[in-house]
C-alpha cells in the first residue's frame, strides 16, 4: 500500500482506538466522542506528516523516531489544548505515532529515489 | 608496481636450470615476448597453470594471465585450458571473472587472460564479516553466479572458499573454472571435439597442487576432480556420469556450511561439525543441499537460494517443517519491533489506568 495512504489509514485506526481507551477514565467518559474523533483527527495528521516522511527517507530508525516527534508534539498541543491529562495523552500518543513511523516504512510501498527522466 | 626485465627472467631461468621456453620443471616463467602483455608477478598457482599479474601494454591494464604450468604431453592440458577460456567467455555475468584473451605463447604454452580482481578470498573475506545475513548476503551473490552457469549448462566441480574472491568494492566473483563441465552441447556455436563435451574427460589427474584432489584415484567413469570435504560423493567416486547441477549444490551447502561457522567441511562420513550452526532453519539448508543421496538435495541452486531468502526474510522454508513453536518465535524474530511498540503502548496504558485509579 502507498505510504502515505497507509500512514493515513494507520494514524485514524490507531488514533480512534486511543481515543476510545479514554473511556476506561470515568471522569472523561462523557465527553468520549468528541475525544474520538479529535484522536482520529490527530492520528490522521500525524499519519499523512509520517508518510511523507517515510516516501522521502528509507530507514526504518528514522521512521519510528520521526513518528515519535509527531505524535509527541501533537499529543502535546492536544493536551495543551485541554488544559491537562499530559502524561494520559502524550505518552500513548507519542508510542502510536512510533508504530505509525515503523509500519509506513516496513509494509509501505513506493520508491524512494524521483524517477528517472529522459 | 614491479615488472620483471627480459634480463631478469632469463636470470631467473638460469638459476633454476631452465632454458626459455621449456616445459616440465613446473616453475618457469612466461615469455611474454610477441604478446601484448608483460609479466608483473606471480599471484596463484591452480591445479594446472598459474596465475601471474601481467600488464595489458595495449590498454594499458593489469590482467589475470594463466597459464599452463604442468608437463602437457599430449596436449590436453593446452585444449583443456582453452576449454576453460571458452567456458568463461560463455559466461558472461557479473560474478564470474571475465576472460579477455586467449593465445599462445612462443614456447607453445596456451594461456588466456582474464579481469584482474583486486580482492580477497572468501575465507579471508569472511574475517572481516561477522554477521549472519551479511554472510547469506554474500552466499546469495555466489548462488547467483552459479545459477546462471547452470542455466548455460556449465558445472563449476570445484567451488569451494578458495574460489570465490570478494573483491574491493564488495564484488563477489566465483574462479577457477578448471573442472568445469558442460552439461549439453549448445546447437549454435559447437566447437568440441569431445563427444561428452566435458573438459575432463582427457585430463589426468593433478596432484599436489591447490589440494585439487583426494588419493589420484581414477575409476572406469574418469577422474577425481575436486575439492575434499566439498566435492559430492558422486564426484568423489569418480562417477562422472551421474554429476550434475546438484555435485555444484552439494559443494554449496558445504560453502555454506563454512560461511556460517568458518569451519572447513570434515571428509570423515558422518564427522560432525565442531560449531553448532547459529539456527536449526539453516541446519537444513545445508544438510539438503549437502545430502549423500543426490535426490535428497535441492533440485536447482534457485530453490537453494530461494529457502536462503526466505530464510532472511524471516519465512517458513522448505528444508524443514516447523513446529508451532518455531512459528511463534519465527513471528516474533521477524515482527519484533511492532510487537514490542504495540506491547509498550498497551503497558503504557494499563500502567496509566491504574495510576488514574488509585
Amino acid at each position: 500500500m502507498n505510504k502515505i495512504l497507509l500512514g493515513l489509514l494507520l494514524g485514524a485506526v490507531l488514533g480512534a482506538i486511543d481515543g476510545a481507551s479514554a473511556w476506561f477514565t470515568p471522569a472523561v467518559r462523557a465527553q468520549l466522542a468528541g475525544i474520538i474523533i479529535g484522536s482520529t483527527i490527530k492520528g490522521l495528521i500525524a499519519g499523512i506528516a509520517i508518510g511523507f516522511f517515510a516516501r522521502k527517507v528509507n530507514s526504518l530508525f528514522l521512521g519510528i523516531v520521526f513518528g515519535l516527534a509527531v505524535g509527541f508534539v501533537l499529543a502535546f498541543l492536544v493536551a495543551y489544548m485541554q488544559h491537562g491529562y499530559y502524561p494520559e495523552i502524550i505518552l500513548p500518543g507519542s508510542i502510536v505515532g512510533m508504530i505509525v513511523g515503523y509500519a509506513t516504512q516496513r509494509y509501505g510501498t513506493g520508491s524512494v529515489a524521483a524517477p528517472a527522466t529522459h | 608496481m614491479k615488472f620483471l626485465s627480459d634480463k631478469a627472467l632469463h636470470r631467473l631461468r638460469d638459476a633454476g636450470g631452465e632454458r626459455p621456453g621449456t616445459q616440465g620443471n613446473g616453475a618457469d616463467l612466461p615469455d611474454l615476448a610477441g604478446t601484448r602483455y608483460a609479466l608483473i608477478e606471480r599471484v596463484a598457482r591452480g591445479g594446472m597453470g598459474v596465475v601471474y599479474a601481467a600488464k595489458d601494454e595495449r590498454l594499458d591494464r593489469r590482467v589475470a594471465l594463466k597459464v599452463l604450468d604442468v608437463e602437457d604431453g599430449g596436449g590436453d592440458l593446452a585444449r583443456r585450458l582453452l576449454r576453460e577460456a571458452q567456458v568463461l567467455a560463455r559466461l558472461e555475468h557479473p560474478g564470474i571473472v571475465p576472460v579477455h584473451d586467449v593465445g599462445t605463447l612462443q614456447d607453445g604454452r596456451v594461456f588466456y587472460t582474464m579481469k584482474f580482481v583486486e580482492g580477497r578470498r572468501l575465507d579471508k573475506h569472511l574475517e572481516s564479516v561477522e554477521s549472519v545475513p551479511d554472510r547469506l548476503r554474500l552466499f546469495l551473490r555466489i548462488c547467483e553466479a552459479i545459477a546462471f552457469a547452470h542455466a548455460r549448462s556449465v558445472l563449476h566441480r570445484d567451488l569451494k572458499p578458495a574460489n570465490v574472491m570478494v573483491g574491493s568494492f564488495g564484488e563477489v566473483l566465483v574462479l577457477d573454472w578448471g573442472l568445469a563441465k558442460i552439461l549439453t552441447t549448445p546447437t549454435s556455436s559447437a566447437t568440441n571435439d569431445d563427444p561428452e563435451a566435458t573438459i575432463v574427460d582427457a585430463a589426468p589427474t593433478m596432484t599436489g597442487a591447490n589440494e585439487v584432489t583426494e588419493g589420484a584415484a581414477t575409476t572406469a567413469h574418469g577422474t577425481v576432480m575436486g575439492t575434499p570435504g566439498y566435492m559430492s560423493p558422486e564426484q568423489a567416486r569418480g562417477d562422472n556420469e551421474r554429476v550434475d547441477e546438484r555435485s555444484d549444490i552439494f559443494s554449496l551447502g558445504a560453502l555454506l556450511r563454512f560461511l556460517l561457522t568458518r569451519e572447513s567441511p570434515r571428509t570423515t562420513p558422518g564427522a560432525k561439525s565442531a560449531n553448532a550452526l547459529p539456527d536449526k532453519s539453516l541446519e537444513a539448508i545445508c544438510a539438503k543441499a549437502s545430502a549423500t543421496d543426490r535426490r535428497a538435495r535441492y533440485a536447482s541452486v534457485t530453490e537453494l537460494s530461494t529457502d536462503v531468502s526466505r530464510y532472511l526474510d524471516g519465512l517458513p522454508i522448505s528444508a524443514r517443517r516447523e513446529t508451532l513453536f518455531d512459528k511463534t518465535v519465527r513471528f516474533y524474530r521477524r515482527n519484533s519491533v511492532a510487537i514490542l511498540l504495540i506491547a509498550a503502548y498497551l503497558a503504557m496504558r494499563v500502567l496509566l489506568l491504574l495510576i488514574s485509579h488509585r
